[in-house]
């Protein structure tokens, strides 16, 4: 090889993807004077946060007392003893100063009547460790995503960050278990460039798009993951895949849990409040695993709505006029458009449907990858944030409105971590061909196909796969079959047709690419599923119904090596990482 | 009287015909602009027929379908399918608007699918938008504050000047008012265009915001800013169902009273 030709580029730090994460990464880093790239497969104000609507959670206590030890007690238990407690404790502590900072960097805020930033009631999160709920979520009426990433890339726009927009990362540049940079390809010329860096950061979110129906944009591939599987290094509890109870029916569109945050809840086919029955205490605010499985279970049992009684309603029609049009006007728009239905006056049709993925890369707190080989180890030069990450913060199972404040406490502490690795401007080691070659073989590879399978069709297949085998609940059986089957579009690869053989903006090509690596991670996450022998967070086994901590208090780990698929596992941090707050050892969990 | 042709290159010529390999009884003729960089060829435009019956309601269900079941190679731009991200903005049936939010069932007769207009093809549908980008970033779109205030707290705002943020934050920066302005057509590299002149007015009314008059000086010109001559295609095409001719006026307005 090669016939391409490389286009060469040295930079301190690399991060790859610019949503919410990776612009906050990049904004510190530019800041502290570190040569810094950031490299986006789309314009950055079109990264998948642009959809996170209801808010972002700080305990600021804007309406009422509010405690970061409340947040992260509401954090544990929403992770079902699975997030590690160092983690969530600098989330939580961490999480005022990161609001106040995206307020200050002119994030437009819904107010308060005395003008502070404004914060409505979200699912899990309560005063005085499980009391009753607290308003914690702060929100810019139901855009909150919106919002801070369009702040976000001005601000990236202020400190010059370089950017190389629609740049679609190939793979990770590998030398002797380090990170060294990535190869990646430019749509708009089709011109292959290697990014050699110190320090790269992925920050290239959820693969929600393994299933068929998901909140997940097109573009939520989770090219990251199938990176760090491709350089041979593990990812974590990829069988935790959130399923958000309000996903529009039919459309798949999310329905922000700030509708029942503001006062929404959600019917069954007999008109009842079915949430009472599942979670006395917080009803339709439980967490949304709980919500999920207790829709699953009305419609599972006959109580569904509709011609084919598979969905539920969820009603806003009762809070005032108002209120609706000036905090939730984007649900408004979306049930307009997508099902022709006016809020004010009749119920939205909705069912649980794919959103998140706890799973991801494993990392400490200082956002560090990690593996294992018995022990934790760090790769140097490599480090993962937001989605694409594992931290872990949200365990089994994440809270609404932690994500958005993952992204920029983790964004930041990935800044100021590289900032105290790397000194500005240090030279950069030869890199010989072959780590190049490597990736650039698998691409020309994609390209010229010829075979018989088309990637739409194996890429339906696998979210089929997915979404009958490893949905809200799993069995031994649903998921032994989800293990065979999904090897079947994994194998259709060795024969694949891509038709557009150009390098210009081939996006036959580039959902090729993006299907190798979604396929990849809808192998880990079933493989994960299948060993885990428990039910715990999202992850609902029907013949282990039981949360069993002696034998799964712990991170599943997978590696994918081609065909196989190693299974190994690394323990939970329980202990703080400070004694300004105690370990919150694991109970029963009751909402 | 002089008289203005295309360039031979540039005639639009008449593309291949995709046939309805399906038998179903429901069709809809769709006609899609295509350009292959790669080729020396003129651009055409491709009819597909498209079996509706199996295939969502919006525009970019079509694409979609068109993509996955009949040519892989059709180019364009598409992410979150929910009228948040703004990337599958297109001219169809003669309106920019996004695909994923156009409802195919409005449209009478043929399909017609165009990129975005007046700008450089990249590929197919898209277009290359990096001349909106720079002037996006010209005006400066980050909040400026003066004294170094504790860094601690939020900066107080009413809900009375949170308000004056609506119909502005929410823009997603997908381009179809600016591209359907014949004034930004001819002046593109000059006039700022609506899309930036809406994101400018966001910052000047942002109560939070300490350079108000700077800012006002630097969107005060001939060319960015009264190259706006109120055709008023711009609100008439956004999406959103923003209105940045009245933020242009606004701008105007203030630019006068100062």
């Amino acid at each position: 090889m090669s016939a391409y030709k490389i286009i060469d580029h040295e930079y301190d730090v690399l991060v790859v993807g610019a949503g919410g994460a990776g612009l906050r990464a990049a904004v510190g880093l530019s800041e502290s004077g570190l040569k810094t790239a950031c490299i986006s497969k789309v314009f950055p104000t079109r990264s998948h946060t642009s959809a996170a609507q209801g808010g972002i959670s700080a305990a600021l206590g804007n309406a009422g007392e509010d405690d970061w030890r409340w947040h992260m007690y509401d954090t544990v238990k929403g992770s079902d003893w699975l997030g590690d407690q160092d983690s969530i404790e600098y989330l939580c502590k961490e999480a005022p100063r990161a609001v106040i900072e995206l307020e200050r960097y002119g994030v437009p805020f819904s107010r308060t009547d005395d003008g502070k930033i404004y914060q409505r009631a979200f699912g899990g999160m309560t005063k005085n460790y499980g009391d009753s709920p607290v308003q914690r979520t702060c929100a810019a009426a139901d855009r909150t995503g919106h919002a801070i990433l369009h702040t976000l890339y001005g601000q990236a726009l202020k400190h010059n960050t370089k950017f190389f927009i629609e740049y679609f990362a190939l793979d990770l540049i590998m030398k002797d278990g380090e990170c060294k940079g990535v190869i990646a390809w430019n749509l708009n010329d089709g011109t292959i460039h290697r990014f050699r860096s110190h320090i790269t950061i992925i920050a290239t979110g959820g693969y929600g798009k393994v299933y068929y129906s998901a909140t997940a944009a097109h573009t939520c591939t989770g090219d990251g993951n199938g990176m760090v599987l491709r350089a041979g290094l593990p990812l974590q509890d990829m069988e935790f895949v959130q399923f958000h109870p309000t996903g529009l029916y039919g459309i798949g569109c999310l329905i922000s849990e700030a509708v029942r945050g503001e006062g929404g809840y959600l019917l069954n086919s007999k008109g009842e409040r079915f949430m009472e029955k599942y979670a006395p205490n917080a009803k339709d605010l439980a967490s949304r695993d709980v919500v999920s499985r207790s829709i699953a279970i009305e419609i599972n049992e006959g109580r569904g709505i509709g011609e084919h009684k598979d969905h539920v309603n969820l009603h806003i029609s009762h809070i005032d006029k108002k209120i609706i049009e000036a905090r939730l006007p984007g649900i408004s728009e979306s049930v307009e458009t997508f099902v022709g239905r006016d809020v004010t006056k009749e119920p939205i049709p909705v069912v649980p449907t794919v959103h998140y993925n706890m799973g991801g890369i494993p990392t400490n707190y200082k956002t560090e990858v990690l593996t294992s080989n018995g022990k934790d180890k760090i790769i140097p030069g490599l480090m993962a944030i937001g989605e694409a990450a594992c931290v872990s913060v949200h365990g089994a199972n994440r809270l609404g409105s932690n994500s958005l404040i993952d992204l920029v406490v983790f964004g930041r502490s990935a800044a100021q971590r590289a900032i105290e690795l790397v000194k500005p401007r240090t030279l950069h080691e030869k890199i010989s061909s072959n780590e190049t070659d490597k990736c650039l073989d698998r691409f020309d590879r994609l390209r010229k196909g010829n075979g018989q399978n088309q990637t739409s069709e194996l890429r339906l297949s696998m979210q089929k796969t997915m979404q009958s085998k490893c949905a809200v609940f799993r069995t031994e059986k649903t998921l032994k079959e989800g293990v065979d089957e999904i090897k079947k579009p994994y194998e259709g690869m060795e024969s694949i047709s891509v038709k557009d053989k150009s390098l210009i903006f081939n996006t036959d090509l580039m959902e090729t690419l993006e299907f190798d690596n979604l396929i990849r991670q809808a192998i880990t996450t079933l493989e994960s599923a299948y060993s885990r022998k428990e039910s715990r967070g999202a992850h609902a086994r029907e013949d282990f119904p039981k949360r069993d901590d002696i034998h799964f208090m712990k991170h599943t780990l997978s590696w994918h090596n081609n065909k196989e698929v190693k299974i190994d596992y690394r323990p939970v941090t329980l202990s703080t990482m400070s004694n300004d707050v105690q370990s919150f050892p694991p109970k029963e969990r009751v909402y | 009287m002089v008289q203005f042709n295309l360039p031979e290159n540039s005639k639009v010529l008449k593309g291949s015909y995709f046939k309805d390999k399906t038998g179903s009884e429901s069709i809809k003729k769709v006609n899609i602009y295509r350009w292959n960089p790669d080729k020396n060829e003129n651009p055409k435009i491709d009819t597909f027929e498209v079996d509706l019956t199996k295939c969502g309601n919006k525009v970019l269900d079509i694409l979609n379908k068109i993509k996955n079941e009949i040519d892989p190679s059709l180019t364009y731009r598409r992410s979150c399918a929910h009228g948040v991200c703004g990337s599958c903005a297109m001219n169809v049936d003669g309106v920019n608007t996004l695909s994923c939010m156009k409802s195919h069932k409005d449209i009478n007769g043929d399909i017609n699918i165009y990129p975005l207009p007046h700008l450089k093809v990249i590929k197919d549908l898209v277009a290359d938008l990096s001349t909106l980008y720079r002037q996006y970033e010209s005006i400066e779109p980050w909040l400026k504050t003066k004294e170094k205030k504790s860094q601690t707290v939020e900066i107080n705002q009413t809900k009375k000047n949170r308000k004056k943020l609506d119909g502005l934050y929410e823009c997603i920066m997908c381009a179809c008012c600016s591209t359907s302005c014949p004034s930004y057509w001819w002046n593109g590299e000059k006039y700022l265009g609506p899309a930036v002149l809406l994101q400018a007015y966001r910052w000047i009314v942002d109560s939070r915001d300490e350079e108000r008059k700077e800012r006002l000086k630097m969107v005060g010109d001939k060319l960015k800013l009264y190259r706006c001559h109120t055709i008023m295609n711009c609100t008439n095409s956004c999406p959103k169902g923003l209105n940045p001719a009245k933020a242009i006026s606004s701008l105007k307005k203030m630019l006068a009273t100062n």
